[in-house]
């Protein structure tokens, strides 16, 4: 069994791009996660004294309409908008990966079932699956993340099914077979840790899709209740205020745009380096 | 050979449908809520209104008796009725159906013309900086979210520029903003796989044979290269319509036109269970219906495909 990160870890890091988005991701994390002592005051502190102030001393990014902050209505706001994002992947990850290790592993019945299921599946655009999962459910923030989660999921299972074909051609999964594993202990021994490598590649641009259509819920107004600083929702709240004060919109999107395109990188980035020289 | 090839594709979309729309059935079933009051909540029916209504949708019948008349229905293509509006889902669908046919249509414009530039250009000058140039504006068409280009574009080309209308619809102007956000969202999986092809292509026998016979450069590429990687793209391109579909829902929000998104959104905040229904199951018809012509177009350019697939 190789260790998968051995062969990653160094190439990874040396590409400049991947280094910037690993870096801006861990920034938007702490800054989610440390929100309440980076922005103690909170994302809600309405001042109307101080409404669409332009970026300068005291408010670095400028206020919204009703006085809030916006640099610390996206730090708070990170935490609704990544959290989606890590729940949905989750979800995604958590019923794709199965779906699809058990379809490559054992084929026959099982595989068509499954496959056929995702096929279905499949056939909805995804948003709108995504945005049925929300109708069904009823809007709220916890919705979204179930919705793009599942919708995000059959692609998934795709992509882990033909990364577990491809490895079970091995020279060295024969060799298991004919000393006596069984097809679980392949799975886990062998195929597992030698797929990992485009499992992880497209889990992050799978967390970068997550990202883009949880907030595009959420800017539809189908998730986070009015007032809620998650990033899609500041961007509609401020999509009115365009001319007079673009600073509302234009910096929730910056983020949310900065922040999928580093997942999409890093994605990029693994699967660069699984590439044959 | 080719009838079995088509009869074999036509009997995979029916029943990838068939899943499809079934799926859709047991979703709408699972869900709590009583149809015939929601469709008679607004006007305040009594009990017994509500009860009668019941019998009239056939919503006492036993579940495989629904299920049959759901798929009967769908057939002769009645998709249900809104329990907000009570009218046709099939007929609501339609009249919002021709801006955002309009809206992916130009999108797909713009976005394989951009994805074919960028793809292509990427590839030709391969590991220089035109090449890292072209890949990062197609990550970004892939990143940005049109919610925000779209505010861009509003902001620049028509708040301060003036040159186009921000919002609405009409006469072509208004087309051009949001076609010109989806377009570029659309460019960025183009680009990627217009590139990949284009390299995969290059490095093949007949490409170097084309070169050592001292054919010009763009003979070779346009001739030679272009015509064996493009093909297969098509059908990738094809694939892209569900995105498109996705896309325009956000993209019109944005813009404020009409059409399916802001049908559905709506829906979706009134809980009009049938009408989201009915643009999700005509969204997966759409989609299956895109990718098996695709497909045949596809078989039809490369004839191999015929005995490949069956």
């Amino acid at each position: 069994m190789i260790k998968w990160t051995a062969p990653l870890r160094r190439p990874l890091l040396r590409q400049p791009l991947v280094l910037a988005a690993l870096t801006w991701l861990t920034l938007a994390g702490l800054g989610a996660g440390l929100a309440s002592l980076l922005a103690p005051a909170g994302p809600l502190v309405a001042d109307t004294h101080r409404a669409l102030l332009p970026p300068g001393p005291g408010s670095p990014l400028g206020t919204d309409p009703l006085g809030r902050d916006v640099l610390a209505r996206l730090l708070w706001g990170g935490r609704w908008t990544l959290r989606t994002g890590l729940v949905a992947l989750a979800v995604a990850v958590g019923l794709g990966l199965p779906a699809g290790l058990v379809a490559g592993s054992f084929g026959g019945q099982i595989e068509a079932v499954l496959m056929r299921i995702v096929d279905a599946l499949l056939a909805f655009p995804s948003l709108l699956l995504a945005m049925a999962v929300v109708a069904l459910l009823g809007p709220g923030m916890g919705s979204v993340a179930i919705a793009v989660g599942l919708a995000a999921a059959p692609a998934y299972s795709r992509v882990a099914r033909s990364a577990v074909l491809e490895v079970r051609t091995q020279p060295y999964v024969d060799v298991a077979r004919a000393i006596g594993s069984n097809e679980w202990r392949i799975l886990i021994r062998h195929v597992l840790p030698n797929a990992a490598a485009p499992l992880v590649a497209f889990a992050a641009t799978q967390l970068g899709w997550v990202l883009l259509n949880g907030a595009a819920l959420n800017f539809l107004g189908l998730g986070a209740p009015p007032g809620t600083p998650e990033w899609g929702a500041m961007l509609a709240e401020g999509r009115g205020y365009l001319r007079d004060a673009p600073w509302v919109s234009t910096f929730p999107g910056l983020t949310l745009t900065l922040t999928v395109l580093a997942a999409n990188l890093v994605g990029n980035g693994i699967q660069e380096t699984m590439r044959p020289q | 050979m080719v009838a079995r090839y088509v009869g074999r594709r036509l009997v995979q979309a029916a029943f990838v449908l068939w899943l499809a729309v079934t799926l859709a059935f047991v979703a709408m079933q699972l869900t709590p809520g009583d149809p015939a009051q929601a469709l008679l909540a607004a006007s305040g029916a009594t009990p017994d209104e509500v009860t009668e209504r019941r019998t009239q949708l056939g919503l006492d019948d036993p579940i495989p008796v629904q299920y049959a008349r759901y798929l009967l229905d769908l057939v002769r293509g009645n998709l249900g009725q809104s329990w907000l509006h009570g009218r046709p889902v099939g007929r609501m669908i339609l009249e919002q159906l021709p801006p955002t046919v309009e809206l992916s249509l130009a999108a797909m414009v713009v976005g394989v013309t951009m994805g074919l530039g960028l793809g292509i250009l990427a590839a030709v000058r391969r590991g220089t900086w035109l090449d890292t140039v072209a890949t990062t504006v197609a990550v970004l068409g892939l990143s940005t979210p049109t919610y925000w280009s779209g505010l861009l574009a509003i902001l620049l080309l028509s708040l301060q520029l003036r040159w186009l209308p921000a919002t609405g619809e009409g006469d072509l102007r208004h087309l051009v903003l949001p076609a010109l956000v989806l377009g570029f969202a659309l460019s960025g999986s183009i680009a990627r796989l217009v590139r990949a092809r284009v390299v995969e292509v290059m490095a093949e026998q007949f490409v170097l044979a084309a070169r050592a016979r001292g054919l010009p450069p763009w003979r070779v590429l346009f001739v030679h290269v272009l015509r064996s990687a493009l093909a297969p793209a098509l059908t990738v391109i094809a694939l892209q319509f569900g995105f498109l579909l996705s896309g325009a829902v956000v993209t019109e929000s944005v813009f404020a036109r009409r059409g399916l998104g802001k049908l559905v959104v709506e829906a979706i905040l009134w809980r009009d269970l049938p009408v989201v229904r009915g643009v999700v199951v005509f969204g997966a018809l759409a989609y299956v219906l895109v990718n098996l012509v695709a497909d045949l177009v596809h078989a039809w350019l490369d004839p191999r495909l015929w005995e490949e697939l069956t």
